[in-house]
């Protein structure tokens, strides 16, 4: 990005961008310790995740502040209004990404009370689950680096996720048919299911938050061949 | 490039000469009427040249002269027989600095309207005191109409011009930064002004100010070196520009 004459703008652009990043950074680390959770059942990793929370709403308050300070203080505009727009959504989305991601820890210790871990298909999760959280890498890397075209990639892979997360419901209603007694906790596994087909839309979310900053376009509720249209 | 529906001056092929220096290199512009356009850029970009070509104040000077063409309504201003005084009536212009005549406010108003109306007394005070309100002043100085306008404060003196401008009734007003000597209160009344007299006139207006001209304008023509590099909705060129060198200007990166 080419400089302002006040080197004092760019620099607080840079930190609000890096801030940004390492609250990816906190999020993603988020996510993989609920997914171990949810692979070994383990109830003290799903506490990991729960405490980092925290952690996560914070990074979004402090966000915030800087963002409004900029605002104020440059009266930003065109792509450095863009950019600092696309943050606030952005963070917003993270923000959500962590509370997906403590739902699913919270539902893996519930489970883990019922004791039904063993009679669960949550194998079945490892495939949407690893999707969801590349996806948020993804679109991760793709706001370091203000890359458009990536964005794309991602938000055609965001179908990917929503069949395996429909695949797994139809599984899950037979297993729950098979066998009643584990209705309870498999309305646990849905939740979770549910929490990563959610974090899949919080990655599509920031990519377009990406795209809007690099082109100006806003392709919210837009389809694919008008957000490749745009990207071009 | 837009095409605004109703335009009030078109601007073809402009040049513009300060003997041999070349100010205004082909510029093509609408400027639509009822609506505010904003022209910015650096020092010397030809934005006031611009303007002083809609009403042909530059032919004050020596040296100075265009070619091409700016149509008022479709006519050309810039035709020799075009009777300049009748075009500064249509085309009132305020300037940078308040230029308030060593007169009475009240005679402030009432001295141009005087050249080109005969009004009796008491449409005169109508006149005066529709002027005054039309430029936010009225309650400010109802009550010493006859004291002299320089006493007022920078601001009051400016919407004092801005009155006098419009009591004859022009049809498009030209500011050529109204505010730069203004504190923020009364660039505010100025501002609140100017978004008030686009219902009944087309404003035109150059500013250094470009937070101002993203409040107070419909369109925004962004110049560099005598060149028109972008014409667009203020929205648009603020929000997402089209050309580099109009997002590297309005964000800070022009140097």
């Amino acid at each position: 990005m080419d400089k302002h004459i006040s080197t004092q703008f760019d620099s607080d652009l840079r930190g609000v961008s890096s801030r940004v990043l390492e609250m990816g950074g906190l999020v993603e680390a988020q996510i993989r310790l609920a997914i171990e959770a949810l692979a070994l059942m383990s109830s003290d990793v799903a506490l990991k995740v729960i405490e980092s929370e925290e952690l996560v709403n914070q990074f979004e308050v402090d966000i915030d502040r800087e963002l409004s300070s900029i605002i104020a203080r440059r009266q930003p505009t065109a792509r450095d209004l863009r950019l600092l727009m696309a943050i606030a959504r952005t963070t917003a989305n993270l923000e959500r990404v962590g509370d997906e991601a403590e739902r699913m820890a919270r539902m893996v210790q519930s489970i883990c009370k019922e004791g039904a871990t063993l009679r669960l298909p949550s194998g079945d999760l490892s495939t949407a689950s690893d999707l969801a959280a590349k996806q948020l890498r993804k679109a991760l890397n793709a706001f370091a680096r203000l890359d458009a075209a990536d964005c794309v990639a991602i938000l055609r892979a965001d179908d990917l996720i929503d069949q395996e997360f429909n695949g797994f419901v139809r599984r899950l209603i037979t297993y729950m048919m098979e066998d009643p007694r584990t209705i309870s906790a498999s309305l646990d596994l849905l939740f979770i299911a549910k929490a990563i087909e959610r974090i899949g839309d919080h990655a599509k979310n920031i990519a377009e938050s990406v795209i809007y900053i690099v082109k100006g376009a806003d392709v919210r509720h837009s389809s694919m061949e008008e957000i490749e249209t745009a990207v071009k | 490039m837009i095409n605004p529906i109703d335009s009030k001056i078109s601007v073809r092929d402009l040049n513009f000469y300060y003997g041999k220096f070349h100010a205004l290199k082909g510029i093509n512009l609408e400027i639509e009427k009822n609506k505010v356009t904003a022209f910015i850029g650096p020092s010397g970009c030809g934005k006031s040249t611009l303007l002083r070509t809609f009403n042909r104040m530059y032919e004050l000077y020596p040296d100075q002269y265009a070619t091409g063409e700016v149509l008022l309504d479709g006519s050309n201003v810039l035709q020799a027989k075009q009777d300049v005084a009748l075009l500064r009536a249509k085309v009132g212009m305020v300037f940078q600095k308040p230029t308030p005549f060593p007169m009475s406010i009240y005679d402030n108003i009432a001295f141009g309207i005087k050249l080109f109306e005969n009004l009796n007394s008491s449409d005169m005070d109508d006149r005066v005191e529709w002027a005054l309100r039309k430029a936010a002043l009225w309650g400010e100085v109802k009550d010493k109409l006859t004291q002299s306008g320089s006493g007022l404060s920078g601001g009051q003196q400016q919407r004092l011009c801005i009155a006098r401008g419009i009591a004859i009734k022009p049809e498009v007003l030209l500011l050529d930064e109204p505010c730069s000597a203004l504190d923020p209160i009364s660039t505010a009344k100025i501002e609140e002004l100017i978004s008030e007299l686009k219902q009944d006139y087309t404003v035109v207006i150059v500013t250094h100010n470009m937070q101002q001209a993203a409040r107070c304008s419909d369109y925004t023509a962004y110049m560099y070196l005598g060149d028109l590099v972008e014409f667009g909705t203020t929205e648009d060129v603020f929000f997402k520009p089209k050309r580099k060198e109009t997002e590297d200007y309005i964000t800070g990166r022009f140097g």
